[in-house]
């Protein structure tokens, strides 16, 4: 049994209202050396694979038919 | 025989009673419901997407509907060259179904909106629009927290080199502004139609904009239009 860990983001390019209002929320509480906030989702699955590499396609099957929107989402998919 | 007009329920829907109220009722359609698990859409002359937050927008907006068995008959549908009306959480479904181009974000102020907006024709080439012109301006009702519409700029240039950006969020005037865009769409866009102009997906709800006794019934000039186009009266 594998586990996959699957982080889901905005693309860079793309304008990330919620981190931008977390951003300027932490610049309130005087974290001023905090430059940049992007807040995404985060996935974990427990997947039963013959391999690391059979979990890690059966993964990245799962993020580009539903878990992510690549039309605006990056993802980053580890295996454990 | 007369015209059916379809009106698919997922579980949280929540504006299927509105759409079908302004088809029975106020449109005077013969109008049916169809639940999501339904596979059949012979006899059904023009399909509505709803409103509402289908699946709790669990994951993303319209992300889990687009896998209901619904979904498979809509496609071919599509591909038959009949007419689907995406409204709101509609619209999501269909872009996440890849029935339409593009993606939708939070709004850019993050707030959920509920008021009239107006909305601007920019295109009366498809089969929704045609009974419109160009430069008409609407006044409909929004209601979401999800309709900041994204495509890149590639997608961007093939909507406008094809005719299928509908609607444009604009003034009472008409005037594109950035006040207007309230929501921080992509070049205002409101509402897209796919390239062969029988898929529409568009923000603002028509459905609820029906009765001048509610204050709003700019949703029955849309609605003639595509009844006219379409020949559903």
């Amino acid at each position: 049994m594998y586990k996959a860990k699957v982080n889901i983001t905005l693309r860079k390019s793309i304008l990330d209202p919620k981190g931008k209002a977390a951003h300027h929320a932490l610049q309130n509480l005087g974290l001023n050396n905090v430059e940049d906030v992007r807040i995404g989702k985060f996935v974990e699955m427990n997947i039963e694979a013959g391999s690391k590499d059979e979990a890690y396609a059966l993964a990245e099957t799962a993020c580009t038919k539903l878990l992510a929107n690549e039309v605006m989402e990056d993802f980053r998919i580890e295996i454990e | 025989m007369a015209k059916k007009i379809g009106v698919i329920v997922f579980p949280g829907s929540n504006c299927d009673h509105d759409a079908y109220h302004a088809m029975k009722h106020v449109m005077n359609a013969e109008t049916e419901f169809l639940w999501h698990k339904d596979t059949n859409l012979e006899g059904i002359d023009l399909l509505i997407v709803p409103g509402g937050f289908s699946y709790g927008d669990y994951l993303r907006s319209g992300a889990i509907a687009r896998f209901s068995p619904v979904m498979n008959a809509v496609q071919n549908y599509v591909k038959e060259g009949r007419p689907v009306l995406g409204i709101c959480n509609g619209f999501q479904i269909l872009l996440e179904a890849g029935l339409l181009p593009g993606a939708m974000l939070h709004n850019e102020k993050l707030r959920f909106v509920c008021k009239n907006v107006h909305i601007r024709v920019e295109s009366a080439q498809s089969q929704f629009t045609s009974g419109l012109k160009k430069g008409d301006v609407l006044k409909i009702p929004v209601s979401h927290g999800e309709g900041n519409y994204f495509i890149d700029e590639d997608g961007l240039a093939s909507l406008e080199e094809y005719d299928q950006i509908a609607f444009r969020y604009c003034t009472a005037a008409g005037e594109i502004t950035d006040e207007a865009n309230f929501n921080g769409s992509v070049s205002a866009i409101a509402g897209i139609t796919n390239l062969e102009g029988n898929v529409l997906g568009m923000m603002p709800h028509p459905e609820r904009a029906m009765e001048p006794i509610l204050g709003n019934s700019d949703g029955i000039v849309f609605f003639n239009s595509v009844f006219n186009t379409l020949q559903l009266a």
